[in-house]
C-alpha cells in the first residue's frame, strides 16, 4: 500500500508554523486562527484515510497486521552505520496519529476562543503546530534516532509553550525545569540507542523488533556483553527507559509536571496530558518485543514496578492539593502509572497481550478524557479568573455545558460503567490481575483514589459552597465548549471500539471479553471514592479538614509533595553547585581566562618593547643593518660547514 | 724607506679618522677629515698612481672638503660644541664595530693572495687611452652615464637649494 | 707595489678606516657629521680597489677607472646630501637628527 501521502501529515503542520512563525506581525491574529485550524484538520483528515485503508482495505496479511515503512538513508557513515528518515505505518502508530490529531485539532478550536485577545496569539498558534509537528514525527519514526531527533524537538515545543508568558519568572523557571530534568533523562536515553547501535549493529525499528514466528524469540544477534550480571542491551533499555520516564514523569523525574502548568491550559491540555506525556509509554511499546524477550523481561519488570509506584504515589498527593490544575497533573501522572504498569506485565502471543492493548487502549481514552478535563478547567478558570478550589463554588448554575462535560469525563476516569474509561482500566486490572498479585492490588487502591479526587474536585467546583462572584461567571462561547463536546461524546462511547482486533503486541489481535468479577471489584471501589467524595465535598461542611487533620504529620508532607522537590533543590545547590560547579567554574576564570588574557597581555607587552625598531632614526636602521651583516657573515663564513 | 713613509701615512689616517669622528668642535672635525683624505692621496703617490692621487687631491680635499666647510658656516655657529652620544650607545657601536673589524681580519689573513711583483708606473696617457677607447674593455660608456649623473646632480642641487624661492618669486610677480 | 708592505697590512688599514667610518655613521648627532663619516667609508673602499689592483693584477687598469668613477659620484652625491640639509634646515632650522624622526611608530 503507498502510504507516501502520510509523509504531509507531519509536514502540513510544519509549514503553519514556518508561515505563522515567518510573518508573525503581519497575520491578523484571527487569520492566524483559521490557518492553524485548517493546517491541522487536514492532518486529521489524512490520519483518518490512512487509519481507514490500513485497518479496512489493506487489512492483514498472513494473519497479522504488517508494518509498512517508507525511508530515505539521510546520513551514511558506513555500511552498518546510517540513519534514515522516513514513516513506518504499524497499529499503534497510527492509533497515535489518530489520537493526537483529535486532541490536537480540539486543542486548536478552543484555543481559538481561550486565547482571544492575547497579544502572543499568532505566536501561540505557531507554537502549537511545530508541536503537533514534531508530535507526528515522533510517532511515524523509523528507527531510534529519528524517534531521538522529534523526541528532543517535542522538548523544544514544550519548553516555548510552558514559557508562554515569558515576561512571568514563575513560566521561565517552569518551562527550564522541564526541559532541563527531560532533557538530562534523554541522557540515558541516547547511550541506550548508541549501546544498543553498538551491540547490535542497527537502529532500525522492524530489525530490532523482528520476532521468530516458530521459535518465539527476537531474530536479533547480539554480543554477548554483559556487565554487572545484566546483559548489556537490558542495560541499554533500562536507560531507555530511563528516558521514557523522563518524558512521561514518572517518579522520580515527575518534578516538572506540576510546574510545567504555568503554561496556558490549552497547552497543558495538549501536551502534558494527551500526547507529550505518553511518549515515553509508546517508545515502550514501540520496543516491546525486545523489553518482553531480552533477558526474559527482566526491563519490563523494573517499567511494571516503576509505573505503579508513580500512579500510587501521584495519586495520593493529588488528593491534597487545592490548585486545581495540579490535581488534573498529577492525575495524569497517576494515569500514566497505570499505561506503563499494563505493559509491564503484558506478555506477547495472542490473549497473553492483554496487558500491552490495555496500555494502548487506555492511552487512548486517557488522552480524550483527560484533554477534555484540561479545557474544562480552562473554561472555568477563564470564568472565575482564579486557580484555586477555594475561590469557586457552586458553579452548576452558571456553566451548564462544563458542568456536564467536566462531569462526563470525571466519572470515565473513574471507571463508572460503560464510560470509555471503564473499559480500558478494567483491562488494565485484569492482566494486573494474571501476572502480579501485588501491583493488582495497587492498580485497585489507586482506581479508589483517583474516584475519590476526581470527584472532590467535580464537587468542589460545581456544588459545595455557593461563592459570591465579583462578576458573574458565564459560560464559555462556542469555540471553547464545542471541543467539550467533541471530547465528551468520544469519552462515553470511545469504550464500545473493538481495540483488540486492531492493536496487539504481536499484531494479529484477538476478541477481549469483560471479566465481570474483576469488573465488579473496580466499579464498586470506584463507587465507594464517589461516595466518600459525595459525603466530604458535595455540600458544604467541616468533615474533610477534621479528617485531614487526624493524619497529622503525614497530611502535611503529601501536600507538600512529599518534599521532592527541596530534595532535588537540596541537591542540585548544596552538592552540585558549591561541590562541583564553583571549583570548575574557578579553574575557569582564575586559570584558563588568566592564561588567555596573559597571553594577550604578554603580546601588548612584548609589542611596546618591539615597536622602538621602528624608531624613524636612520642610524638605527643602519645599525641593525650592519650587525645583521657582520653576524649573517659569522655564520656563514664559519659556522656553517656544509 | 718607503716602508717608514707607509707607516707614518696609515698612522696619520688612522688617528685622524679616529679624531673626525669624535671631536666635539664641527669645524675641527672637518679639518682632520681634510688630513685623512691627504694621507690617502699620499699613499696613491707611494704606489705610482699619481693620476688617481691627482684627482683625490682635486676633488676631495679641494672641493668636498670646501664644500663641507661652507655648508657648516651656513648652518651652524662655529663654536659651538657638539653633543655626542650615550656613552652605552657608543659602547654597543664600538662592540659591534670591532666585531666586524674581527671578521675582516679573520677573513682576510685566511685568504692566500697571489701577489705579482711589479714596479710598473701608470702613466696619464695610459689611464686616458683605457678610459675613452672603445674597444673590447674600454670604458667609454661609463665615462659618459658618470657624465650624465654629475650633470642631473648639479641640476637636482640647484633645485632642491632653491626650491621656495622659485616659486615664491613667480607669485611676487603674478 | 711598495716595497717591504705586504698587501695584508695595507687591506689592514682600510678595514680599520671603513669601521671607523660605521661607527661614525652610527654614533654622530649631527647631519654633517654623519656625511662626513660616509666619505670616510667610501675613501676606504676606493684604496681596497686601488691597492688589489696594484698589487693581485697589475698589467690591468680596471681598479683604477673604478675608482674614478667612485670618486665622481661621491662628490655628486656630497654635492645633493648638502643641498637637502640646507632645505631641511630651513624648514626646521636645525641639523640634528633627532628632529627628524617624524616616521616613526
Amino acid at each position: 500500500m503507498d502510504i507516501s501521502y502520510t509523509i504531509l501529515i507531519p509536514l502540513i503542520p510544519l509549514a503553519v508554523f514556518l508561515l505563522l512563525g515567518i510573518f508573525n506581525q503581519k497575520i491578523k491574529p484571527t487569520i492566524s486562527g483559521y490557518i492553524g485550524v485548517a493546517g491541522l484538520s487536514t492532518s486529521a483528515a489524512l490520519s483518518f484515510y490512512t487509519a481507514y485503508q490500513y485497518f479496512f482495505v489493506h487489512g492483514k496479511v498472513d494473519g497479522a497486521y504488517q508494518a509498512i515503512i517508507q525511508k530515505v538513508t539521510w546520513l551514511n557513515f558506513t555500511d552498518t552505520l546510517h540513519i534514515d528518515m522516513g514513516v513506518l505505518i504499524d497499529p499503534i502508530s497510527i492509533m497515535m496519529l489518530i489520537v493526537v490529531s483529535i486532541v490536537s485539532l480540539m486543542v486548536h478550536i478552543y484555543s481559538r476562543g481561550y486565547m482571544k485577545g492575547d497579544e502572543g496569539y499568532t505566536r501561540f498558534f505557531a507554537y502549537l503546530s511545530l508541536f503537533s509537528f514534531s508530535m507526528f514525527g515522533l510517532v511515524l519514526a523509523t528507527n531510534l534516532f529519528q524517534i531521538y531527533i522529534f523526541w528532543e524537538l517535542v522538548g523544544v515545543s514544550s519548553f516555548l509553550l510552558i514559557g508562554y508568558y515569558y515576561t512571568k519568572p514563575s513560566a521561565v523557571s517552569a518551562a527550564k525545569k522541564a526541559f532541563i530534568v527531560t532533557r538530562f533523562a534523554d541522557l540515558g536515553f541516547l547511550i541506550g540507542i548508541l549501546i544498543i547501535g553498538y551491540y547490535t549493529g542497527t537502529f532500525d525499528f522492524e530489525t530490532l523488533n523482528s520476532v521468530n514466528s516458530e521459535t518465539g524469540e527476537l531474530t536479533l544477534n547480539w554480543a554477548s556483553t554483559s556487565f554487572m550480571g545484566l546483559s548489556v542491551i537490558t542495560w541499554a533499555l533500562i536507560l531507555m527507559f530511563i528516558g521514557g520516564a523522563g518524558k512521561s514523569a514518572m517518579f522520580p523525574l515527575h518534578i516538572w509536571l506540576p510546574d510545567a502548568m504555568e503554561g496556558p491550559t490549552p497547552v497543558s491540555a495538549l501536551i502534558h496530558a494527551a500526547t507529550m506525556v505518553v511518549a515515553g509509554v509508546y517508545l515502550v511499546a514501540r520496543l516491546f518485543p525486545m523489553f518482553y524477550f531480552v533477558e526474559d523481561g527482566y526491563a519490563l519488570n523494573i517499567v511494571a514496578y516503576v509505573g505503579a509506584f508513580s500512579s500510587l504515589f501521584a495519586a495520593i498527593i493529588a488528593i491534597t492539593q487545592t490548585d486545581i490544575k495540579r490535581v488534573l497533573a498529577f492525575s495524569t501522572m497517576s494515569q500514566i502509572g497505570y499505561m506503563m504498569l499494563a505493559l509491564g506485565v503484558s506478555k506477547y502471543e495472542g490473549h497473553d497481550g492483554l496487558g500491552y492493548m490495555a496500555s494502548m487502549f487506555h492511552l487512548f481514552t486517557h488522552a480524550m478524557f483527560k484533554a477534555l478535563l484540561f479545557l474544562g478547567a480552562g473554561s472555568i478558570i477563564h470564568a472565575v479568573h482564579s486557580n484555586y478550589l477555594k475561590d469557586m463554588g457552586g458553579l452548576r448554575k452558571y456553566m451548564p455545558i462544563t458542568n456536564i462535560t467536566f462531569l462526563i469525563a470525571a466519572l470515565a476516569i473513574a471507571g463508572f460503567p460503560l464510560t470509555s474509561g471503564f473499559f480500558s482500566k478494567d483491562e488494565i486490572l485484569v492482566a494486573a490481575f494474571e501476572s502480579n498479585k501485588l501491583l493488582y492490588f495497587s492498580g485497585v487502591l489507586v482506581a479508589g483514589l483517583t474516584a475519590f479526587y476526581i470527584f472532590r474536585l467535580y464537587f468542589g467546583i460545581f456544588w459545595g459552597k455557593e461563592t459570591n462572584y465579583k462578576h458573574a461567571p458565564h459560560e464559555s462561547p462556542i469555540s471553547m465548549t464545542l471541543p467539550l463536546m467533541v471530547l465528551a461524546l468520544i469519552s462515553l462511547v470511545g469504550g464500545f471500539i473493538p481495540f483488540s482486533k486492531y492493536v496487539s503486541a504481536d499484531r494479529v489481535g484477538f476478541e477481549a471479553h469483560l471479566n465481570y468479577p474483576l469488573a465488579a471489584v473496580a466499579v464498586s471501589v470506584g463507587l465507594i471514592g464517589i461516595g466518600l467524595a459525595w459525603v466530604f465535598y458535595k455540600k458544604e461542611n467541616n468533615l474533610a479538614s477534621k479528617f485531614a487533620n487526624s493524619f497529622g504529620a503525614f497530611y502535611k508532607w503529601t501536600y507538600h509533595k512529599f518534599y521532592i522537590d527541596e530534595v532535588y533543590l537540596f541537591v542540585t545547590k548544596k552538592i552540585i553547585f558549591n561541590l562541583i560547579a564553583a571549583p570548575i567554574a574557578w579553574f575557569d576564570k582564575k586559570v584558563v581566562d588568566a592564561t588567555m588574557e596573559g597571553i594577550g597581555n604578554k603580546t601588548v607587552v612584548i609589542s611596546k618593547k618591539i615597536k622602538g625598531m621602528q624608531s624613524g632614526k636612520v642610524q638605527d636602521y643602519a645599525f641593525s643593518f650592519i650587525a645583521g651583516v657582520v653576524i649573517l657573515a659569522m655564520v656563514f663564513i664559519y659556522l656553517w660547514t656544509n | 724607506m718607503e716602508q717608514i713613509i707607509f707607516y707614518i701615512l696609515a698612522f696619520i689616517i688612522i688617528v685622524f679618522a679616529i679624531a673626525s669622528v669624535s671631536s666635539r668642535k664641527m669645524l675641527r672635525s672637518v679639518i682632520y677629515l681634510l688630513f685623512v683624505l691627504c694621507g690617502i692621496a699620499g699613499i696613491y703617490f707611494l704606489i705610482d698612481y699619481n693620476f688617481l692621487a691627482a684627482i683625490q687631491l682635486t676633488v676631495y680635499a679641494g672641493g668636498v672638503i670646501v664644500l663641507l666647510i661652507f655648508s657648516v658656516m651656513l648652518v651652524h655657529h662655529i663654536e659651538l660644541e657638539l653633543e655626542l652620544a650615550t656613552i652605552s650607545k657608543r659602547i654597543l657601536v664600538g662592540t659591534a664595530s670591532l666585531l666586524g673589524l674581527g671578521v675582516f681580519l679573520t677573513t682576510i689573513y685566511s685568504h692566500e693572495f697571489t701577489v705579482v711583483e711589479n714596479s710598473v708606473t701608470t702613466t696619464t696617457e695610459d689611464i686616458g687611452l683605457g678610459l675613452l677607447s672603445y674597444d673590447v674593455g674600454g670604458f667609454i660608456l661609463p665615462f659618459e652615464v658618470i657624465s650624465i649623473l654629475l650633470l642631473a646632480s648639479m641640476i637636482g642641487a640647484i633645485i632642491i637649494a632653491k626650491g621656495t624661492k622659485l616659486t615664491s618669486k613667480k607669485n611676487d610677480t603674478v | 707595489m711598495i716595497a717591504g708592505i705586504s698587501i695584508y697590512e695595507i687591506l689592514t688599514v682600510t678595514s680599520i678606516l671603513f669601521f671607523i667610518g660605521i661607527y661614525g655613521f652610527i654614533t654622530r648627532k649631527n647631519l654633517i657629521s654623519i656625511l662626513m663619516s660616509v666619505e670616510l667609508i667610501l675613501n676606504a673602499s676606493v684604496i681596497n680597489f686601488v691597492i688589489i689592483n696594484k698589487y693581485l693584477y697589475p698589467d690591468i687598469l680596471q681598479g683604477v677607472f673604478f675608482s674614478i668613477f667612485i670618486i665622481a659620484v661621491a662628490a655628486a652625491e656630497t654635492a645633493l646630501a648638502i643641498a637637502i640639509i640646507i632645505n631641511l634646515y630651513r624648514q626646521i632650522s636645525s641639523v640634528e637628527v633627532k628632529d627628524t624622526e617624524i616616521m616613526k611608530y
